[in-house]
């Protein structure tokens, strides 16, 4: 990703905008960027800084008074066991939930890539649960985990089993919410997999096929490091991703303890019954710095090997 | 980074393999292919069909310990009752209005974004477009409570305008229609310059009737994600008259716990995820392509 070059400007020893055209140039430009720049502002990059004044207050959301309190909303949330929880929780979401979609996504990649007909219809097909929306998915699979009434509890009947309770145990809760999370992104990583896939040389793919390389030293050799890059962008992307999902866990398992995820736990804090808006804002800021530490990190490193690809 | 069309059009290009239908072929090419496709075609559809014929199921053929997949008798009753129980005829309107108001919205405002930022002199151009790429990284749910907290001072609550607001600004839009601006040979805007053609002329006139496929990128992609847009409409609404459908189904949710409300609530999912599931399957091409973006930059 490379930023532009600075305009050519043709006034060096005046001041810019002593120029006629170099102000109205300006002025074009401002009307044109200046709405959208606005609202980026305002809604995007103001919260940020006012999310950092609101993690100082001890204040009831809708309440006239606030108290400042300094950094003990962060030290309440390290020290009271909720950090714990929910980051250990976080991580397990994240990590299950990145593994399972960019494992599942490159199969069903390697699958698509192959000379099968009705390929375009299935790559089309996986990638439709990343566009539709996760309130809805998420009753859908819902219904099918209901512990009584769910297709799969009928098919555990079946072989003599009993469904387990998804949505009373905390575990269950979260490997429910993973499984349901991975169906609706494994797509997304599909396509970009099939990309990778489909970016790769052909002519040393089959020279070593001549060679005598199977299938899998072929595959273990050549296509997964070939497919380096690919991994470590959908490894960023998915994990940032993850920590964001927020749909699924509202509508399946708002009350459970065991989805609580960073995102969720801020949104509950200030919107939940207990409306602390303080508080919420410190998790939120906490949630900020991670996910800028990851971008930083994609900025930096992955950008440069992804060029490659 | 390059529009990704490039990468679709070779993923329709069938390869046959040299001796295609030796017997050793044919079977590595149904384990390798087709037979792992087929299985993750019905893992997604699936749950989806079900969806779709339970919502026409009653109540008898939903609260039973063997449930089967199709409908004995097709009753309508599970959407009348979704429609009784939460105003789902105006939540629809109002998530179709919001839809469009905003995906145009924020197209419109991409496009004089982006074109300002590439073909414009400025000095800060540079400066403006970090600023967007940068916002293109923070996700909206960490601003909720400052825009929350803004946008009810200022009576958003439960209005039209407070729910489309805080969404508006675009960086995705601009983002992608400035890479592909910056594609555009600049020797046919210098030609219009000469012919005394305004930038905004050269804006309407000659940018965007060559830009037609990302435009319809970026405005698939903006619609489905306004559509699905969550957690915003969840904060900000608590009338039912003026929710959006994920909220308004999420109302219905809580309205018809119990095992006799699945199929009310397999109604609703229908309304929210059919609409989005026929545009894509017409233009899952560019909607593909649009959410992919990143991965293929180069």
């Amino acid at each position: 990703m490379t930023v532009a070059a600075p305009a050519p400007t043709t006034a060096h020893k005046r001041p810019y905008f002593a120029s006629p055209r170099n102000r109205r140039d300006a002025l074009i430009f401002t009307m044109m960027a200046l709405p959208n720049v606005a609202l980026i502002a305002a809604f995007t990059y103001r919260p940020l800084i006012v999310n950092l004044q609101y993690s100082t207050l001890d204040w009831q959301l809708g309440s006239r008074t606030a108290t400042v309190i300094g950094l003990n909303n962060y030290v309440e949330w390290f020290t009271s066991g909720d950090a714990a929880l929910v980051l250990r929780t976080t991580g397990l979401f994240a990590l299950a939930t990145v593994g399972g979609s960019m494992l599942l996504g490159l199969l069903v990649a390697l699958a698509l890539n192959t000379a099968v007909p009705g390929r375009t219809f299935a790559r089309a097909t996986v990638f439709a649960p990343y566009v539709l929306s996760g309130v809805g998915v998420g009753l859908i699979w819902s219904f099918i985990f209901d512990p009584t009434y769910g297709v799969l509890s009928f098919y555990l009947r079946g072989m003599g089993l009993s469904s387990p309770q998804w949505f009373s145990d905390p575990g269950l809760s979260l490997v429910m919410v993973i499984i349901v999370y991975v169906w609706k992104n494994l797509g997304y990583c599909a396509v970009v997999y099939l990309a990778g896939l489909q970016s790769m040389p052909s002519d040393v793919m089959e020279a070593a096929s001549i060679d005598g390389a199977s299938g899998w030293s072929r595959f273990r050799h050549m296509t997964l490091p070939l497919l380096g890059p690919t991994t470590l962008f959908l490894t960023i992307t998915t994990i940032l991703n993850s920590l964001q999902a927020f749909d699924l866990i509202k509508i399946m398992t708002p009350a459970s303890d065991g989805t609580r995820v960073l995102i969720y736990e801020a949104y509950l804090q200030a919107f939940g019954a207990y409306q602390r808006a303080g508080y919420s804002a410190a998790i939120s800021v906490i949630l900020f710095v991670i996910l800028l530490a990851l971008t930083v990190i994609q900025l930096a490193w992955v950008e440069k090997k992804v060029h490659y690809a | 980074m390059t529009s990704t069309p490039v990468v679709d059009r070779r993923a329709l290009v069938e390869q046959p393999l040299p001796g295609m239908w030796t017997r050793k072929n044919l079977v590595a090419t149904l384990l390798g292919g087709a037979l792992p496709l087929l299985l993750a075609t019905l893992v997604v559809a699936l749950p989806l069909l079900y969806m779709v014929l339970s919502s026409f199921k009653t109540v008898h053929e939903i609260v039973t310990l063997t449930p089967k997949l199709l409908p004995d008798h097709w009753a309508f009753t599970n959407y009348s009752e979704a429609m009784r129980n939460v105003p789902f005829g105006r939540i629809f309107l109002n998530s179709v209005m919001l839809t469009t108001v905003g995906s145009s919205i924020k197209v419109v405002l991409a496009l004089l974004t982006a074109y300002a930022l590439v073909f414009v002199r400025f000095p800060f151009k540079n400066v403006i477009f970090v600023l967007v790429l940068v916002a293109l990284m923070v996700p909206s749910q960490v601003s909720i409570l400052p825009n929350y907290v803004l946008i009810a001072s200022m009576g958003g609550e439960n209005t039209y305008w407070g729910i489309l607001l805080p969404g508006l600004g675009t960086a995705f839009g601009t983002f992608l229609l400035r890479q592909h601006f910056k594609t555009l040979p600049t020797s046919m805007l210098e030609a219009a310059e000469v012919d005394g053609a305004g930038h905004w002329r050269r804006l309407w006139q000659i940018v965007v009737p060559v830009s037609g496929p990302s435009i319809a990128t970026v405005a698939l992609v903006t619609i489905v994600s306004e559509w699905n847009e969550y957690i915003w409409p969840l904060i900000i609404t608590t009338d039912p008259n003026k929710m959006t459908l994920p909220v308004g189904l999420t109302l219905l949710a809580s309205n018809e716990s119990g095992p006799q409300g699945w199929g009310v609530m397999m109604a609703g999912s229908v309304l929210v995820i059919l609409p989005v599931l026929v545009v894509f399957s017409m233009l899952q091409r560019y909607i593909v392509a649009g959410l992919t973006q990143g991965s293929l930059s180069n």
